[in-house]
């Protein structure tokens, strides 16, 4: 793990990428510094972070559209299936450079509340809670990107797909309020979703008898309860979209709130794009 | 060494190894022949643990390559067909990172990386860009690769295509080097190469073992072919005259070349090729014709590649046609 790390690691600094993506991340916090702390003259550093969370859009994918598919490309992921590494190792290893790559301007960014400090009255806690917070979303992110990665050897398509998926996220909530919240509606969508997790767990594993009867499971016990209890689905979807929303999670911590909920959530996400990365690349050994 | 059992491998309907099962004994150089798509490259990536197998089991030296993957890889080195680099590392880079995830460390780590690029004569190109470096030398970092951790055993995949005819002998050279302390197995579709190189042969089609034996007991299975052609400076009767008084000949072809010699080809039924060529030679003196050029015809490799993957092969032919082409490319 330790030798993928610092080869991804060498590759990034060699490279433009990690120049590229630290210099767009603190590009954006100081224009947010600009226009709320020192022009407004606003106290919270907080209202920075929340103003530049929507440049995760494009930073997010700039960083991880390479991470796996450029060894597709180029036919080096041979050279990892052959090394005595195990895909843990290398999806950790590789995960683990990516967040180093976003914690050095992160580091860098945390010098501000503390700069601002000096000359007015911040609330440190709240601006450095914040941060965290900031740092876990990015993370999750992340894990998101990386796993969109291993899904293919395109690059291009490996960046619009997670530009798309970390965009619709990013609007889920403002969405949420305009998508059918009768209780039908909520059923139709989780049906659309038991077949996108069949589809899925036939891409992962080629187990078509596991996908049919996992999908199908998943309807008949949707369709069940929705016949015997139909108000459990009554504004379901919009209340799903709420909570699936990293971005939302983060707007709490903005408020000033730690709230630990939220970064067990980001972790469970991590933990679960990263173990979707690791079947992905266990998936191309059994092709 | 290695042992392969029953290894089988199914895409969907499509089988593209049946059935495999052989034993590959420590310290000699293996060929792997076989037409493209007959299961060559598949067959490596199972046993070195890059592609899982449908059914059957690969050992390294004892360890189950699907079980203790960890420790069965730490015995092979592989370079697969297209070498795995990466385009924008220097390969002193590229050769620490490989070490390292095998294990190196620290002295032994620059000693090992400093040994296998003298071994595999890289110096003065250890910091160029890999992505600038010749196709040879590109192939040299892919080999250098695999030598990193001291393997006992070496997977080669096609080492040798696409390279110009030096590189080839060198790339051939440092094989031969190579298979003097540990055991290699290298793939081809390549004759000459196999027959040059290697001391056994695997003979690969359809994804089933057709032969495994060594290149000159291969040719022993096809005595039936063997033949003399010569060429002699004199009239075509003359030499009807000279064949037809001779015994354990079965038949001849004859054919007058433009400068107004006779080339012979000739069948043997009977007898050792040695006696019957002395025994042309004679005849011919005797007669006070001169022979300008006698070649003992046995059948190579070649033959019996051709005979062993027509049997079950329909499309032996495209095979055949492929295998002289690439060897008229190689020569």
């Amino acid at each position: 793990m330790i030798a993928v790390l610092k080869h991804e690691l060498s590759g990034y600094f060699h490279s433009l990428t990690a120049y590229i993506f630290g210099a767009f991340l603190m590009a954006f916090v100081g224009i947010g510094a600009m226009i709320y702390n020192i022009q407004q003259a606003v106290a919270n550093f907080e209202y920075v972070l929340s103003f530049v969370s929507l440049a995760f859009v494009v930073l997010v994918p700039i960083l991880t559209m390479r991470v796996i598919a450029e060894e597709r490309k180029q036919k080096t992921d041979q050279i990892l299936y052959s090394l005595p590494i195990t895909s843990v190792q290398v999806v950790a290893g590789k995960y683990l450079a990516l967040l180093a790559v976003y914690f050095i301007p992160l580091c860098i960014v945390s010098i501000y509340p503390w700069m601002f400090a000096r000359y007015g009255e911040v609330y440190l806690p709240a601006s450095y809670g914040s941060i965290a917070a900031f740092f876990m979303m990015g993370a999750a992110l992340i894990s998101v990107g990386m796993f969109i990665s291993s899904l293919t050897e395109n690059l291009g398509f490996a960046a619009g797909i997670a530009i798309s998926v970390i965009l619709l996220n990013y609007y889920s909530v403002s969405l949420a309020e305009h998508v059918s919240s009768t209780a039908f509606g909520s059923v139709a969508v989780l049906w659309v979703l038991s077949c996108l997790l069949g589809v899925m767990i036939r891409f992962l594993t080629g187990d078509e008898g596991l996908a049919y009867g996992a999908a199908f499971v998943l309807i008949a016990a949707t369709g069940a309860a929705y016949w015997i209890k139909p108000e459990l689905f009554e504004g379901l979807l919009p209340e799903l979209m709420k909570q699936l929303s990293l971005f939302e999670r983060f707007y709490t911590f903005v408020s000033g709130v730690f709230d630990l909920t939220s970064i067990v959530y980001y972790c469970t996400v991590i933990g679960f794009f990263l173990f979707l990365t690791v079947q992905s690349l266990e998936k191309r050994r059994y092709h | 060494m290695i042992t392969v059992e029953h290894l089988t491998k199914r895409y969907g309907e499509f089988t593209a190894v049946d059935d495999l099962s052989f034993e590959i004994e420590e310290g000699h150089v293996y060929g792997f022949l076989g037409p493209n798509g007959a299961g060559k490259s598949t067959t490596m990536n199972m046993i070195t643990g890059c592609l899982s197998a449908t059914e059957g089991r690969v050992k390294i030296d004892g360890y189950d390559m699907f079980e203790e993957p960890d420790k069965a890889k730490r015995l092979l080195g592989y370079l697969p067909e297209q070498p795995p680099l990466y385009m924008n590392e220097t390969p002193l880079e590229y050769l620490k990172f490989v070490g390292e995830a095998k294990g190196l460390k620290g002295r032994e780590l620059t000693r090992q990386i400093g040994a296998v690029i003298c071994q595999t004569r890289l110096e003065g190109m250890e910091n160029r860009l890999i992505a600038k470096l010749s196709k040879g030398y590109k192939q040299r970092v892919g080999i250098a690769q695999a030598l990193l951790g001291d393997p006992k055993i070496i997977i080669l995949d096609e080492p040798t295509v696409g390279l110009d005819p030096i590189q080839i002998v060198e790339i051939r050279d440092l094989i031969r080097q190579l298979g003097r302390e540990r055991t290699v197995v290298l793939s081809s579709h390549i004759l000459s190469e196999v027959q040059a190189i290697c001391e056994k042969v695997l003979i690969i089609a359809k994804g089933k073992l057709a032969a495994f034996d060594a290149p000159e007991n291969l040719e022993k299975l096809f005595l039936a072919s063997r033949g003399i052609s010569f060429v002699a400076e004199a009239e075509a009767d003359e030499v009807e005259e000279i064949l037809k008084g001779m015994e354990g000949i079965s038949a001849w072809q004859m054919k007058r070349a433009e400068d107004g010699n006779v080339c012979v080809e000739v069948q043997i039924a009977s007898g050792e090729i040695s006696d019957l060529s002395r025994s042309l030679f004679f005849a011919f003196a005797g007669k006070q014709k001169a022979l300008l050029e006698l070649t003992a015809k046995k059948a190579n490799l070649e033959d019996v590649f051709i005979e062993l993957t027509e049997n079950d092969m329909p499309e032996a032919g495209m095979a055949k046609g492929e295998s002289k082409e690439s060897e008229a490319a190689d020569q």
